[in-house]
């Protein structure tokens, strides 16, 4: 058993739960042991540092300084978000990289009674852990259900492989980490140009359409490839795909029916267990399609209903037949 | 608006030439580590790899160049930098490696305090999210939403009812916000670390 520090972050706890219920399921499978940073709070993703700085350099010392206080045996912080994985890391480098930062930073968690020396933790990201720690051997061997046949879109995001400031990840446009651990689950991952544009971050709340136009650019990229799922690892990338994915059709008259999964969701049902243990059936756009071709069934009432009547629709409401394919 | 162009600040390539009172200096001081700003030889990869440029009122090379000649105003008043994504594609392609995520966050905390730039949409939903995360310790997505759209998307606020219940009831959506224990410690220490900054947020 390998122990960790654990960071879960605000999205984890509550909009992405399904992504920290799937990493809990697997933990024993590649033999991890998390500990929680206790009472950790919110790393400011990216407002506060748009707002005043020291204070949103405080906010995340003060969880480096609670996590620096649990080191026992291991001094290895693991967020799975890349905003919180980001955040973490920037203020802990640019407190060692900047003395006046550092100190002020020092200055104010002195307030809260609490100190952090920059460096003493190493900061990591989820799948860094799974490739890098656990190794592909290990995840093979336990595979118990491959997921031969289903073509999977890896999807990284921005905040991981750049700017990847302690070099984590080897390629900030071209990384192979998820590539690899899904193709150690059997399944076909599919080469496609978008795997690390942006998902649009917060721009869904301040500019639609410059939102939409990057979330349809990678369902498109995804879709043409004909992946049967997006795969992620960030809860922000998951909920501008996957919530958002409806009002992209609608904005732009599009026809995705693309499902995301967190990686871990991928992993946990390579390894034989059970979809709702994984958090599955949380998602706007049902998987369910994608998983019967590995034989997962997902009860209708977990699947997202589909057959929703549009208010503009100006056809007879009369019981719809399904269509054969859906063609984009 | 005529802008007068201070000449004094032509571009530099070495940290110690940056004149002292530039905007450009201004701008270095409040970016936090090395921003290798100064650098800039005006390439463009910055704006030909920005996934939100086609947006924006200046691409990040010009805002750069607006930078180095001191055009602060009018600097401020662009929707640039609230049009960045964090995406970091600039940072990591930059011949000059300059830090450019980092000098835009700079240009939107100088920004808010400049008040030049008139839609206050992106601004507003940083603050109110840093108002939830002052006074719960944690994000609050649903009061963050309504606030937001009160605010600034009214009717946003009708038309996001369906997608906020469906993610209640998903349980993706807390009705109340999860507060922490040591929310008077994190307070302390953020009033602290406003007082080093100047600032009031």
């Amino acid at each position: 058993m390998e122990k960790y520090l654990l960071y879960p972050g605000c999205a984890m706890e509550r909009s992405a739960s399904a992504y920290l219920d799937s990493t809990m399921a697997i933990r024993d499978d590649i033999a991890i042991e998390f500990e929680e940073v206790k009472d950790w709070n919110c790393c400011g993703a990216t407002e506060y540092i748009s707002v005043a700085q020291t204070p949103a350099h405080a906010l995340i010392g003060r969880n480096l300084a609670l996590a620096s206080q649990q080191i026992n045996g291991t001094n290895t912080l693991v967020a799975g978000c890349s905003a919180c994985y980001l955040n973490l890391s920037k203020t802990d480098n640019y407190m060692l990289e900047d003395d006046k930062l550092s100190e002020q930073v020092n200055v104010a968690l002195s307030a809260g009674g609490l100190n952090y020396q920059p460096g003493t933790l190493k900061i990591r990201h989820l799948l860094d852990i799974i490739l890098n720690d656990v190794g592909l051997a290990a995840i093979r061997e336990k595979v118990t259900r491959p997921l031969k046949q289903l073509r999977i879109a890896p999807y990284y995001g921005c905040m991981i492989t750049r700017p990847d400031p302690n070099k984590h990840f080897r390629n900030a446009e071209y990384p192979q980490s998820l590539d690899k651990v899904m193709r150690a689950l059997g399944a076909e991952v599919i080469d496609y140009p978008m795997k690390t544009h942006c998902c649009g971050g917060h721009m869904t709340q301040i500019s639609e359409s410059t939102a939409y136009e990057m979330i349809r650019g990678l369902l498109y990229g995804a879709t043409q490839y004909k992946a049967d799922v997006m795969v992620t690892l960030c809860p922000m990338c998951q909920l501008n795909l996957d919530a958002y994915q409806e009002n992209v059709n609608k904005h732009f008259k599009t026809n995705f029916n693309i499902p995301i999964l967190y990686f871990t969701q991928l992993m946990g049902l390579a390894f034989g267990h059970d979809a709702e243990e994984l958090g599955i059936g949380k998602e706007f756009v049902s998987p369910g399609k994608a998983l019967a071709k590995i034989g997962i069934e997902i009860p209708e009432d977990q699947a997202s209903p589909k057959t929703k009547r549009k208010k503009d629709d100006p056809s007879l409401p009369m019981p719809a037949m399904p269509k054969d394919e859906e063609v984009i | 608006m005529t802008t007068v162009i201070d000449h004094t600040a032509e571009a530099v390539l070495d940290p110690a030439e940056i004149p002292k009172k530039s905007y450009l200096a201004e701008v270095v001081a409040a970016t936090p580590g090395v921003s290798r700003l100064e650098m800039c030889i005006q390439c463009g990869t910055c704006g030909g790899s920005c996934p939100s440029a086609k947006d924006m009122d200046h691409s990040p090379r010009q805002i750069f160049a607006m930078i180095h000649a001191g055009m602060k105003d009018d600097v401020l008043a662009s929707n640039t930098p609230w049009y960045c994504v964090s995406c970091y594609f600039c940072t990591s392609r930059c011949p000059q490696e300059i830090h450019i995520t980092d000098v835009m966050y700079t240009l939107k905390r100088m920004a808010i305090k400049a008040n030049l730039y008139d839609d206050h949409t992106a601004a507003d939903l940083s603050k109110t999210f840093v108002n939830q995360v002052e006074n719960n310790g944690r994000s609050f997505e649903l009061g963050l939403a309504t606030r937001h759209y009160l605010r600034h998307q009214p009717m946003r606020l009708v038309g996001s009812a369906t997608f906020g219940l469906e993610m209640l009831s998903k349980g993706r959506l807390d009705l109340t916000p999860h507060k922490i224990d040591g929310l008077d410690q994190l307070k302390a220490i953020l009033k602290k670390a406003k007082e080093l900054d100047k600032v009031e947020v």
